[in-house]
């Protein structure tokens, strides 16, 4: 390759990062079985997944902490497999803060800048705009055990970006914080990443978290990447059963397709729940094979007995301000869960009405397999 | 499970130090240990055994001659006699330290460690100054009236089991003292709402809930007991030999390098069957502390 | 008493039985030490009882015998040497045993603990020997080794107790600024376990000057350690100048004592404040 084509695929990768089947196994455990996936320059994308799903362990050997059993690590558009973790110059926050207690903040904030030789004077200078980036101007002097948790935070982030990395890595850095502190921070570290333009990676187990901040999300289930795009993709049309269970709340029921009608891709597909309580749908699956299909909440429409639908009792309401779910019971110990908007003018149910559950054929999913 | 490329820095491992890097930092300590720990000891128990071939005639020899067996003897009972006391004074200042708080855990603890950490040449002088013809026991005594002329107290059995008893006492209370502290307070109150009596509660939770730490202590000084050389050098003398001044005798005064050795393997073999054999009460891994 | 007992009368008494038991044992674990002091200060050769003096004869005695300053001297150098060497192999090897990756720790385990458990006589003759066909009797290196063997274990143990109680994450953090890892353990990690290495090496030692057995055997005429010079003197000649070195050296050791207590405290309070921060709210 030419050199100028190089230090093309250089400039225009500075801030990728992409790993290509990457396998790490612990004995005879694989905590990462074969994944890949690549970020792209300035994207802020989330890995999540439920503990032991194989995140952590990425997020490890992205930074360098972890050697992967097989597979490669490439960040803009070199090989950093077996780079050492001090040499990547990649941005990372961690769950616990991890701030160095005998120092000073401005001198945490400053540290990385004085691995790198920066001059006394221009190190202070760059450490105050990194403070005032994160809205703790006038902190520089206290010592960490004085800040609370999220001011804790903040300067950790602050210590990541002061050497303007292009790569940003955090590991579930906001799950020690309480719900409004959180929320709080997570608009933050969006706006901060959105003004630096940085690559962000971050790790949470948390999917609202995952799907309001993240540009992509990949979904990881015991080290496998189930499914990445963005939370709409994800939360719209799930890959797999895991997804679709993982993110959100979701209604399965099971199922079973019928011989192919015609040429069309879609085939007939059959809900059968006893006492011939019983509703069609449509799928993209195979013909004539045990399936569930995946319903949301609030998609589906409660109806009076009678009605088009599926036939059932409620036996729950639950009442949670915006919305009402009801838990309705429809035969053979299947129950499903509907959200209704307080605004519908249908949310009015109580515990023993009788009710027709129905949906639109286009917000059912199907999955190949039985549950 | 290796990596299929070497990583490239000598000192990494990914999160921890590599194992080359790891052998390194080990070896000072590991040549330390060799040249002065290992090699004086092999080299001593070469000469007890090898002089010129092999032959065991310095171990059975500490063994025939009745001189010997009295000194390996004396040196038995003497141990005994320094462990039980020091249980019999040990357990009672632990028990004490043990319900105590705030300032009067401070002074018992400091009047534990102090002694602790006093050179033994100290306390073993002090004992001198105490049991001396002249000194102040024997002041005391003869100016009570409860003798006559003043006692014999210095180089007798009794004073050598009393210095040494007052010189390890402090391990006998650091081992119980820890054992007795991780008993939950609960228990003795459990066992007081159920009917039992301050006496019987001691000797049916506390005291068997202790035990380990009265194993440990006890084998501690036992141990250190039986190889003890300062004290019962001063304040035995040469009537009240034990085997540490008996080897000191055969270095220094009969240069009887081969003889000496028998009787270091000797005395090394008995302590360390006795600390295989309780590894299960001191557990020294975990001693060490390098597996958490 | 017009208050009410607060606990149960059988409780009292077994209470004050057994804290009297208990401090008369402290009495007897204090009172020998104690008693070295008043004699230091007494014109008298024997202690007596009530003291007939004040005099600090034996004090100027001791400052003024070349052979007591000299073995002082010699003992403070020593314990200087076998303190810094202790602690730096002593640090390596606890790094290696925490951070590292060891094959065979039962081995390394052994041989930590070998010193502790071998007693000394055994040791101090075996080296003798060696010592002695090698011309390191009183010797600065030949005590340095010896000394350095014997406070490795307590070195050990203190800096490995330091090292569990602090985040290890600090180090990555550390990685993932760009930091070595010899500047990682310079910038972050030495400052955190400092204090428990301090008083490793407070204790080291400590070990080292008041060591008798070893000391005993590998000195020699010209070149001898504190502890053998009062050894010498007890069997010989007992003067009272050696209650004065007794008392002198007690108050060393309340002093060390107190260091290494301040030390402790010091570690305890940086581990908390690190471990606080992962609790902060």
């Amino acid at each position: 390759m030419a050199a100028a084509n190089a230090q093309d695929t250089v400039r225009t990768s500075s801030g990728r990062v992409a790993v290509s089947e990457l396998v790490k196994r612990f004995g005879s455990v694989a905590a990462v079985d074969g994944v890949s996936l690549a970020v792209e320059p300035g994207e802020f994308v989330a890995l999540l997944g439920p503990s032991g799903s194989g995140k952590t362990t990425i997020l490890m050997m992205i930074a360098g902490f972890e050697y992967p059993t097989s597979g490669r690590v490439e960040i803009s558009g070199a090989d950093m497999t077996f780079a050492a973790p001090n040499k990547r110059n990649l941005g990372m926050v961690f769950q616990r803060y991890t701030l160095f207690p005998h120092m000073t903040v401005e001198d945490n904030i400053a540290f990385p800048l004085k691995m790198r030789g920066v001059s006394r004077g221009e190190r202070m200078k760059r450490a105050q705009a990194a403070l005032e980036a994160v809205r703790l101007a006038g902190y520089g002097g206290r010592q960490p055990g004085q800040l609370s948790g999220g001011q804790q935070q903040r300067v950790a982030l602050a210590r990541a970006i002061v050497y303007e990395p292009r790569v940003l890595l955090m590991d579930e850095p906001l799950s020690a914080l309480d719900k409004n502190l959180r929320e709080e921070m997570q608009l933050e570290i969006k706006h901060l990443q959105r003004e630096l333009g940085i690559t962000v990676i971050f790790v949470t187990h948390d999917q609202t978290e995952a799907l309001t901040m993240a540009d992509r999300v990949a979904v990881l289930d015991h080290g496998r990447l189930q499914q990445i795009g963005t939370p709409r993709d994800l939360y719209e049309r799930p890959a797999t059963p895991f997804v679709a269970g993982f993110i959100g709340e979701t209604n399965f029921l099971p199922a079973k397709s019928m011989a192919a009608a015609g040429s069309g891709a879609l085939v007939p597909i059959a809900l059968e729940l006893g006492s011939g309580n019983s509703a069609m749908t449509v799928g993209a699956v195979p013909a004539n094979a045990l399936l569930r299909v995946a319903i949301r909440p609030e998609r589906l429409v409660l109806s009076k007995a009678g009605a088009q639908g599926l036939q059932g009792t409620i036996v729950e309401t639950i009442y949670a301000g915006s919305a009402t779910t009801c838990v309705v019971e429809i035969g053979n110990g299947a129950r499903l869960r509907a959200r209704i908007a307080a605004e519908r003018a249908d949310a009015a149910w109580s515990p023993g009405d009788q009710v027709a559950v129905s949906w639109r054929p286009e917000h059912a999913r199907a999955f190949a397999g039985t549950p | 499970m290796k990596s299929t490329t070497r990583p490239s820095d000598f000192w990494l491992g990914g999160r921890r130090i590599s194992e080359a890097a790891s052998l390194a930092l080990l070896v000072p300590f590991a040549v330390v240990l060799l040249i002065a720990f290992i090699l004086p000891l092999a080299t001593l128990l070469h000469e007890s055994l090898f002089e010129p071939a092999f032959n065991t005639a310095n171990y059975a020899r500490a063994f025939a001659e009745p001189v010997y067996v009295r000194v390996m003897g004396r040196t038995l009972r003497v141990a005994v006699f320094v462990t039980v006391a020091a249980l019999l004074l040990g357990y009672p200042l632990a028990l004490a330290m043990s319900r105590a708080k705030g300032l009067a855990l401070t002074l018992l603890a400091a009047a534990v460690v102090l002694p602790l950490w006093t050179s033994v040449l100290v306390r073993t002088y002090a004992w001198i100054v105490l049991l001396q013809r002249n000194g102040l026991i024997n002041q005391a005594l003869t100016s009570l009236g409860i003798v006559d002329a003043p006692a014999k107290l210095l180089y007798t059995e009794g004073a050598v089991v009393l210095a040494m008893a007052h010189v390890l006492l402090p391990f006998m209370v650091l081992p119980i003292y820890s054992a007795l502290r991780g008993i939950p307070e609960d228990y003795a109150k459990a066992a007081l709402m159920l009917g039992a009596s301050r006496w019987s509660t001691f000797r049916e939770v506390t005291w068997p809930l202790s035990l380990p730490g009265v194993a440990s202590g006890c084998l501690m000084v036992f141990l250190l007991a039986l190889g003890f050389f300062v004290t019962p050098a001063l304040v035995g003398g040469p009537q009240q030999m034990m085997v540490a001044t008996l080897i000191s005798q055969q270095v220094r005064e009969m240069l009887n390098w081969p003889f000496a050795g028998a009787l270091v393997g000797i005395l090394l073999a008995f302590v360390l069957a006795l600390t295989l054999a309780f590894n299960r009460f001191i557990r020294i891994e975990r001693f060490v502390g390098t597996r958490t | 008493m017009s208050r009410p007992l607060s606990r149960p009368p059988s409780a009292v008494a077994s209470g004050l039985a057994s804290r009297a038991v208990a401090y008369a044992v402290v009495v007897f674990l204090l009172l020998p030490t104690a008693i070295v002091m008043p004699m230091s200060v007494s014109p008298e050769k024997y202690l007596q009882f009530p003291p007939s003096g004040f005099s600090l004869k034996w004090y100027s005695a001791y400052f003024t015998d070349r052979d007591w300053i000299d073995s002082t001297l010699f003992s403070l150098q020593t314990g200087l040497v076998a303190a810094a060497s202790a602690t730096v192999v002593g640090t390596m090897a606890a790094l290696a045993l925490v951070r590292g990756k060891v094959r065979g720790k039962s081995i390394v385990e052994l041989l930590i603990v070998g010193p502790v458990i071998v007693p000394h006589i055994a040791l101090a003759v075996a080296m003798f020997l060696v010592f002695d066909r090698l011309r390191l009797t009183g010797t600065l290196l030949g005590f340095a080794m010896a000394h350095t063997v014997l406070a490795l274990p307590f070195v050990i143990f203190t800096v490995l107790a330091g090292l569990y109680r602090y985040d290890a994450d600090l180090e990555m953090a550390a990685l993932s600024c760009g930091a070595g890892r010899l500047r990682t353990f310079w910038h972050v990690t030495l400052p955190m376990i400092l204090p428990s290495v301090l008083s490793a090496a407070l204790f080291a030692f400590i070990i080292s000057f008041d060591e008798a057995v070893v000391s005993f055997f590998i000195s020699d005429l010209d070149h001898k350690s504190l502890p053998r010079k009062m050894f010498e003197d007890i069997d010989y000649d007992i003067s009272p100048v050696l209650a004065g070195v007794a008392t002198m050296l007690t108050l060393l050791t309340i002093a060390v004592l107190i260091a290494g207590h301040y030390f402790r405290q010091l570690s305890d309070r940086r581990a908390a404040a690190a471990h606080a921060e992962g609790a902060a709210k």
